[in-house]
């Protein structure tokens, strides 16, 4: 049938590009990592939103100045800002080629994400302890998934560092392995700067409401 | 030919993935602070009466922190990737803003319009 179509003499027409012209390996993906941070955004930015519209329904139950308790709050805003700058120091070791100085300070890195996750899941159990759990009001409810979420991005945060610095040490600086040490540094930066959102907007105009 | 390209590769992810100076991550630090600190201490102490002002200034810190760290932590700027990180960022913050601001516009009327008894401070009332 398809021969039918084809004058003869003429050559079969290319739909496509036959020789592709050559691409670095993961030459794209910074760019495609940082679209899927921007998707990120999106979901807390609606997290945001919906707190932003329940954040003043107690029913009743406890408000925001008599359950947060802002000391916490800025010593963990101090441990998740921290985690920040050591992990901008395992970059530089990275671009520096210093092997065990990398893994030294995503090693430091994974200890302050997770007492900023211990803090958290600390503030959690005592609220939920005093009654003011999820299901106490849609406060609580927006509160809980928007805090909650940030949370599960640091835990996973985690558990990327911890398989990165297995791989680093198993492979080495590669190209591969600098590449995804990247992508983790857009990823634990852009989730310290969803934070600065949550401590100011939650935390503090939460109290002074 | 490939074998060139695949030389300057990681000069090119370099020039694509800017990454910043122990300087850079100093300032942001230092700033990052300050951003901070300022307004937990002006919201724990309660030191301008008028809490209005006081968000306000909580307000702007924060969106001053936020640009800090895209600068100095995220290494934004308007080349790395040929402008397209810049393009996916700017058109990000529209959608997040026309999200935010029309959900808290649309929902606070609907507060507002609720009728007469079923709003919480009268169901308190009741």
């Amino acid at each position: 049938m398809s021969e039918a179509t084809i004058p003869p003499g003429a050559e079969a027409p290319i739909f496509y590009e036959t020789d592709e012209h050559h691409h670095d390996a993961g030459g794209s993906t910074m760019l495609g990592f940082w679209l899927y941070l921007m998707s990120d955004c999106l979901i807390f930015a609606m997290l945001f939103a919906s707190y932003g519209v329940f954040g003043g329904s107690y029913a009743g139950g406890p408000q925001p100045h008599e359950i947060f308790k802002l000391p916490l709050v800025a010593l963990n805003t101090s441990m998740l800002l921290l985690s920040s700058i050591t992990y901008g120091f395992a970059m530089l070791s990275m671009n520096d080629g210093k092997l065990r100085s990398v893994q030294g300070w995503l090693a430091i890195t994974g200890l302050f994400g997770l007492a900023f996750l211990g803090i958290e899941l600390y503030e959690f159990s005592e609220l939920i302890h005093e009654g003011a759990g999820p299901q106490r009001s849609a406060f609580l409810s927006a509160f809980f998934t928007l805090v909650g979420t940030h949370g599960l991005h640091v835990t996973f945060g985690i558990i990327w560092l911890v398989t990165l610095m297995v791989q680093v040490g198993r492979k080495g600086l590669i190209d591969a392995n600098q590449r995804r040490l990247q992508c983790l540094s857009l990823f634990w930066h852009f989730l310290d700067v969803i934070w600065i959102g949550v401590f100011t907007f939650v935390y503090l105009l939460g109290v002074l409401r | 030919m490939s074998a060139d390209t695949h030389g300057h590769g990681h000069d090119d992810h370099a020039s694509g993935a800017p990454h910043g100076t122990r300087k850079d991550y100093i300032i942001g630090f230092v700033l990052s602070v300050i951003l901070t600190a300022i307004p937990f201490g002006l919201v724990m102490s309660g030191i301008i009466a008028d809490t209005r002002i006081t968000a306000g200034i909580v307000m702007v810190f924060a969106l001053v922190q936020i640009v800090v760290h895209m600068v100095y932590f995220l290494h934004m700027n308007s080349k790395s990737e040929n402008g397209w990180t810049l393009m996916a960022l700017i058109f990000t913050i529209i959608v997040v803003t026309i999200c935010l601001a029309g959900s808290l516009w649309v929902m606070f009327h609907m507060n507002a319009n609720m009728m007469p008894g079923m709003t919480s401070g009268d169901m308190a009332g009741m």
